[in-house]
């Protein structure tokens, strides 16, 4: 079953920031989906040459609907061409759900950890949708780290009032007048306050580039977390 | 019939000869692991062999390093869909530590430092396509990329090339790794595209 490509085809395009689109894509026979799960999207072009990248789910299994979140990345094969030029109605292949690690059950009522770097929200937008949308008891604590404020995704989810989900936004280079910490990379002291929320069974879930992923899953263990609890996803 | 992707050129077509289905190159490293990296001291680095019937052998960083040593340069594929071409590696060959063992094993579990598992044939460690490998371009292998040692099976999609490797474990019966559990495929042929169960 997972290994068939399906016909997906581009319904809807949202600019999320200046390079982030939310492509929402109608994919016929959609087998359905876990939060945190990715899948493969193919291109091919004219002479038969094809191009495959893998994309997380942006949002809980919902028919045959499907929902990505594409960060541009300059010179890239594939992203530009996703973001900007697949024309609405016109359709690319998909294959998955893929990844089986990177989930969030929703079986447990234990509070979770999100950590995202960038675009590395999108898998873990689909787990507080998920949460949200089942009304599991679990509170969900997100610590956000985006270049500038013009960089956020999934603004009205993220900042929509809600006692379970507590959010926390780092800026790497540029933070508005309100930000209670000069920019710059995630510190241990912006994981303290949402870890000692934690049981010591809680899922960490930590997504994004590999040096943001790598820094920040080393920075949990330094702070007491077991490292069979600590989930990673990284983007390249 | 539909049509894909109108309006994608992509890239200049890379060497078909090199690159397995699906793949595409890159000058890049990129990291694939589950969770956090583990950190192993030299000092406190081994490596085990057991075989089914629980005979053990044992190697110490410094035991490792005095083995014969071999340098390769090899392409590696990994299943999220990147290959790189020409890594340079030095590490000892498998034969050298799985020679003259009393076994009827087929297979083999991989253990790693961290929890991480990874089964492979017996056959596909020998015959100088396997290595215990500590250096990376002519520096000390670093912990991102499996440090201070992994295993390196380039024939094999790269989650077969465990890093923080610790102990060989010689099986009779086949026993699923850790994504061969989860739905990666149990062998993992970059050139028949074996990346999930049922490919
Ligand atoms: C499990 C998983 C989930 C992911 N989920 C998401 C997601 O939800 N959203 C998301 O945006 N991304 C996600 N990614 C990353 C995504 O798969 C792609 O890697 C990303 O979109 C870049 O692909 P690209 O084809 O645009 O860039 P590529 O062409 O792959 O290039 C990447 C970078 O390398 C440079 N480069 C590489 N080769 C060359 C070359 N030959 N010539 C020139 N420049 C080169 C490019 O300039 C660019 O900066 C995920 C990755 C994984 C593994």
């Amino acid at each position: 079953m997972r290994t068939v490509w399906r016909t997906a085809r581009l319904a809807e395009r949202h600019a999320q920031t200046r390079s982030g689109r939310s492509l929402v894509f109608t994919v016929p026979g959609w087998p359905g989906h876990l939060p945190g799960q990715h899948l493969d999207v193919r291109l091919t072009a004219d002479d038969g040459y094809q191009a495959v990248r893998s994309y997380s789910l942006a949002a809980p299994a919902d028919g045959d609907r499907v929902e990505l979140g594409v960060q541009a990345v300059p010179g890239g094969e594939v992203s530009p061409y996703l973001a900007d030029e697949l024309p609405v109605g016109a359709a690319v292949e998909m294959r998955g759900p893929l990844g089986n690690w990177f989930v969030w059950s929703g079986a447990g009522d234990e509070p979770v950890l999100l950590v995202a770097g960038g675009s590395g929200v999108v898998p873990l937008a689909s787990m507080v949708r998920a949460r949200r949308a089942t009304g599991s008891p679990s509170a969900f604590h997100l610590l956000y780290s985006v270049r500038g404020p013009d960089e956020l995704w999934y603004r009205e989810d993220l900042l929509h009032e809600d006692p379970l989900l507590d959010v926390r936004i780092v800026y790497t280079r540029r933070s508005p007048q309100e930000a209670d910490r000069e920019p710059g990379r995630v510190l241990p002291a912006d994981l303290r306050a949402p870890t000692a929320r934690l049981e010591p069974a809680s899922p960490a879930y930590v997504c994004g580039p590999t040096g943001f992923v790598e820094s920040v899953a080393d920075l949990l263990v330094g702070l007491g977390r077991d490292p069979a609890t600590v989930r990673t996803e990284r983007f390249g | 019939m539909t049509s894909f992707s109108p309006g994608f050129r992509g890239r200049a077509r890379p060497l078909a000869d090199r690159l397995p289905p699906g793949q595409y190159p890159t000058e890049a490293f990129p990291v694939l692991s589950t969770g956090p990296t583990p950190h192993v001291p030299t000092a406190a680095w081994d490596l085990t062999v057991t075989t089914e019937h629980g005979e053990t052998r044992r190697w110490t960083w410094d035991g490792m390093m005095e083995l014969p040593q071999q340098d390769t340069v090899q392409d590696l594929h990994c299943v999220t869909r990147w290959s790189r071409f020409d890594t340079r590696w030095r590490g000892v060959p498998l034969d050298v530590f799985l020679e003259d063992l009393e076994t009827a094993a087929e297979h083999v579990v991989v253990e790693s430092h961290g929890g991480y598992t990874t089964n492979l044939p017996l056959a596909d460690l020998l015959g100088g396509r396997a290595w215990i490998a500590h250096t990376y371009d002519g520096h000390p292998l670093a912990p991102e990329h499996g440090g201070p040692a992994r295993l390196l099976v380039p024939h094999l999609y790269l989650w077969k090339s465990a890093k923080w490797v610790r102990a060989l474990r010689l099986t009779t019966t086949n026993e699923p790794g850790f994504w061969e559990s989860v739905g990666y495929h149990d062998y993992g042929d970059p050139w028949r595209e074996q990346r999930t169960w049922g490919d």
